[in-house]
C-alpha cells in the first residue's frame, strides 16, 4: 500500500510539474491526464471507488477531451510571439512566496491533529451507495443547488455563445 | 434498505425559492413568448422580488437551521435578504432603458440577476461551508457572464474575461481553506460544529487553522476587492455594463461580507487576535490604496471602482472592530452603501445616455445649470460617500469608526477619517464641475425614464432618510447581530 501510493504521488508531483513546463499547450493537456489518472489511482488507495470512477469519467474522459478540442480548434501550433519573460524580481518573489507556503503547509499538516480516519460503510452498502444516502439526506439542499448552479452555468453559456454579433 | 429524508420545511428558504422559479418562469416565457414582446421582463422580475420581501418579512424573527442543518434561519440573514433584495429591485428598474439603448434588452438578463441574488442569499445564510461555496458559485457564475453581455463591445469581454479567470482562482484559494479547516477541526464543515470545536485549545493552536483562516482571507477578500486582491476591479467595473457593475458593487460586495461575518464572528472568535492583525493591515491598506488611486481617475466608472475599493476597507473596519458595534455598523453601512451607490450609478447612466457615450468626469462640467435636479441628486449622492452629515454615509462611517475606537484601535479610526478627508477630494470634485465649470459642449437632453427616476428619487430619499433617523435600522441590525458570541 505505502508503496504504491509513493508511486502514484511521485507519478502525480512530476506529471504535475511538466504540466507547467510544458511549451506546447497539447502536451501539458496529455500531463494533465496522467496526472488525473494518479490521483484517481488514490482514490482507490483510499477505498473511495465512486470518487475514483468519476474522477476518470468527469475530469479524465469528458473536460480533457473538450481540453483537446478546443486546442486543436485554435490550432496553436507555435506560439505567436514569445512570451515577455518574467522580471528577475518577479521571479525571485514567486519563487520565495511558493517555497514560503510550501513550507508553511508542510509544517502545518506535520503539526495537525488528524482525526481518526472515518468509519467504514455501513456492512453491506458500498461506497456508492453510500454516497447516495449521504445526496439524498443530510446534503439534500446543497444537492439541489448544485443543479440550480448547472442551469445557471448552462444560460449563462447560451446568452454568451448565442448573441447576434453585428 | 430504508432511507428516511431528514423533514424540513420549504418556507424557510422561500425567499430563495421564489427568486429561483421565478428566474427560470422568465427563461421559459422568453422561449415560449414571440419577438418584441418582451417588454414585462422588468416588472415580473420586480414581481418576483416583491414576494420574496413578502416572504422574508414573514421569517423574521425564526431563528434555528433547517434542512438538515444546512440552512441558517436568523435575523442576520434576512437583514442581508433585505439588502439584497433591495439592491436587485433598483439594479432591475435601472437596467430597462439602458439596455434597450443599447439593444440587449434580453429576457435572459433578468433571469440571471434573479438567479445571482438567489445565489447571494445561500451565502449569507449557510450553514455549512459547502453552502457557502454553492452560494458563491451561483452568484459569481451569473456574474461573470452578466459583465461580458455587450459581446461587442472589447471592454466588456476583458471584463468578463478577467473576473471569470481570477474569480475561478479566488474560489480555490476558499476551497482550499474550507479543506484545512476541514483536516484542523477534526472532519466537519458545519459551521455550529466547527465553532464549538474551535474553541479547544488544542484546534486552536494547530498550524492548519490559522492556514485556513489565511487562505479564507484571500477569498472572501477577492469579493469584497480588498487589497491585495483589489486588481481585477477597476478594470471590471469599468468594462461591465453599468446597471451591473452598480450590482456587483453593492450585491457582491454585500453577500461576501454577509459569508465573511459569519465564518469570523461565529467559526473564529478563538482565533481573534491572529485575524484581527491581518485584517487592520488589509483595511488600512485597503482605504488608502483606493482612495489614493481614485484621485487620480478621469473616467467615472473606474472612480467609482476605486471608491467601492475604498468602502471595502471601511467596511473591514467593522469586521476588526469585532465587536456588537462593528456588526451593527457593518450591516448599516452596506445597507446606506447600497442606496448611495446605485443612486450614483444611477445618474452615471443617465449622463452617459446612448452607448455610455458620456464617461468622462468632465462630461458632468455645467450639470448643474443645464439640469440643476439631475446634479443636486448626484451631489446628495458624492457627499454621502464621501461621508458628509445629514447623509446615511457619514452615520454608518461614524458608527464605524467609534465601533474601531470602542474596541480600542485608535489608530485605526484615525487612519479611517484621514481616509475619508482624502476622499472628500474626489468626490468633491464631480460637485465642483457640476456647479462651478462652464460646460464643454451642449449636454443636451437627458431621457429620464419613468424607472430610472424613480430610482433616484428613492435612493436619495432613502440616503437622507437612513442618515436623519438611523434609529430603525440601528435596531434592526443590532436585533440581527444577537447570534453572534459576545454580541
Amino acid at each position: 500500500m505505502q508503496i504504491l501510493f509513493m508511486i502514484l504521488a511521485a507519478i502525480a508531483l512530476s506529471s504535475g510539474v511538466l504540466v507547467v513546463f510544458q511549451r506546447h499547450p497539447l502536451r501539458s493537456a496529455l500531463y494533465l491526464i496522467l496526472n488525473f489518472f494518479a490521483v484517481a489511482g488514490m482514490y482507490l488507495l483510499a477505498h473511495a471507488e465512486f470518487i475514483a470512477a468519476v474522477q476518470i469519467i468527469v475530469y479524465a474522459g469528458a473536460i480533457m477531451v473538450l481540453f483537446l478540442f478546443v486546442i486543436m480548434l485554435l490550432n496553436l501550433r507555435q506560439p505567436e510571439e514569445e512570451a515577455k519573460p518574467p522580471h528577475i524580481l518577479q521571479k525571485i518573489s514567486g519563487i520565495t512566496l511558493a517555497v514560503f507556503v510550501a513550507l508553511l503547509l508542510i509544517y502545518g499538516f506535520t503539526q495537525a491533529k488528524l482525526p481518526a480516519p472515518g468509519k467504514e460503510a455501513a456492512a453491506g452498502l458500498g461506497n456508492t451507495e453510500a454516497i447516495a444516502r449521504a445526496l439524498f439526506t443530510d446534503y439534500l439542499l446543497p444537492f439541489e443547488v448544485t443543479s440550480v448552479l448547472l442551469l445557471v452555468a448552462i444560460v449563462g453559456a447560451v446568452v454568451l455563445a448565442k448573441q447576434k454579433l453585428k | 434498505m430504508s432511507v428516511t429524508i431528514p423533514s424540513f420545511t420549504l418556507s424557510s428558504i422561500g425567499p430563495w425559492l421564489t427568486l429561483t422559479v421565478g428566474a427560470i418562469f422568465l427563461l421559459l416565457l422568453d422561449a415560449l413568448s414571440p419577438k418584441g414582446r418582451k417588454a414585462y421582463f422588468p416588472q415580473l422580475s420586480l414581481v418576483a422580488l416583491g414576494i420574496a420581501a413578502l416572504q422574508t418579512y414573514c421569517l423574521w424573527g425564526r431563528s434555528g437551521t433547517d434542512f438538515a442543518r444546512m440552512i441558517y434561519l436568523d435575523n442576520f440573514s434576512f437583514f442581508f435578504y433585505f439588502i439584497f433584495i433591495l439592491g436587485t429591485a433598483l439594479t432591475v428598474m435601472l437596467s430597462r432603458q439602458y439596455l434597450e439603448d443599447w439593444g440587449k434588452n434580453l429576457g435572459e438578463y433578468y433571469a440571471l440577476v434573479l438567479f445571482a441574488t438567489a445565489g447571494m442569499m445561500l451565502m449569507a445564510s449557510s450553514a455549512h461551508f459547502i453552502m457557502i461555496f454553492l452560494g458563491l458559485e451561483v452568484m459569481s457564475i451569473a456574474v461573470y457572464v452578466l459583465a461580458g453581455l455587450f459581446r461587442e463591445d472589447f471592454k466588456s469581454n476583458e471584463a468578463a474575461l478577467k473576473y471569470l479567470i481570477l474569480g475561478a482562482f479566488s474560489s480555490a484559494f476558499l476551497l482550499f481553506g474550507m479543506a484545512m479547516l476541514y483536516g484542523a477541526a477534526g472532519g466537519t464543515l458545519y459551521l455550529p460544529d466547527l465553532a464549538a470545536r474551535l474553541t479547544d485549545k488544542a484546534f486552536v493552536s494547530t498550524p492548519l487553522a490559522l492556514l485556513a483562516v489565511a487562505l479564507l482571507i484571500v477569498g472572501f477578500g477577492f469579493k469584497v476587492a480588498s487589497f491585495p486582491f483589489h486588481m481585477w476591479t477597476p478594470d471590471v467595473y469599468e468594462g461591465a455594463p453599468t446597471s451591473v457593475t452598480a450590482f456587483m458593487a453593492v450585491g457582491v460586495k454585500a453577500a461576501a461580507f454577509a459569508a465573511f461575518a459569519r465564518v469570523f464572528f461565529l467559526v473564529f472568535p478563538s482565533l481573534k487576535v491572529d485575524w484581527v492583525m491581518v485584517l487592520w493591515v488589509l483595511a488600512v491598506a485597503t482605504m488608502t490604496i483606493g482612495n489614493v488611486t481614485a484621485i487620480a481617475q478621469t473616467n467615472i466608472k473606474r472612480m467609482l471602482a476605486y471608491s467601492s475599493i475604498a468602502h471595502a476597507g471601511y467596511l473591514m473596519v467593522g469586521l476588526v472592530a469585532a465587536n456588537q458595534l462593528g456588526a451593527v455598523s457593518l450591516l448599516y453601512y452596506l445597507l446606506a452603501y447600497t442606496l448611495m451607490n446605485l443612486g450614483a450609478f444611477g445618474v452615471v447612466i443617465l449622463v452617459g445616455r446612448k452607448k455610455d457615450a458620456y464617461l468622462n468626469i468632465y462630461d458632468y462640467s455645467g450639470l448643474g445649470a443645464q439640469h440643476p435636479v439631475l446634479a443636486a441628486t448626484m451631489a446628495l449622492f458624492m457627499f454621502a460617500l464621501a461621508g458628509i452629515p445629514p447623509t446615511a454615509g457619514f452615520v454608518g462611517k461614524f458608527y464605524l469608526f467609534s465601533a474601531a475606537v470602542q474596541a480600542g484601535f485608535i489608530w485605526l479610526a484615525i487612519l479611517g477619517v484621514m481616509n475619508s478627508l482624502v476622499s472628500v477630494y474626489y468626490y468633491l470634485r464631480i460637485t465642483v464641475l457640476m456647479y462651478m465649470k462652464p460646460a464643454e459642449a451642449d449636454l443636451g437632453p437627458v431621457a429620464f425614464s419613468p424607472a430610472t427616476t424613480a430610482v433616484l428619487v428613492a435612493t436619495a430619499v432613502g440616503v437622507l432618510w437612513a442618515g436623519v433617523f438611523p434609529g430603525f435600522l440601528y435596531n434592526l441590525a443590532v436585533n440581527s447581530v444577537k447570534i453572534f458570541p459576545g454580541m
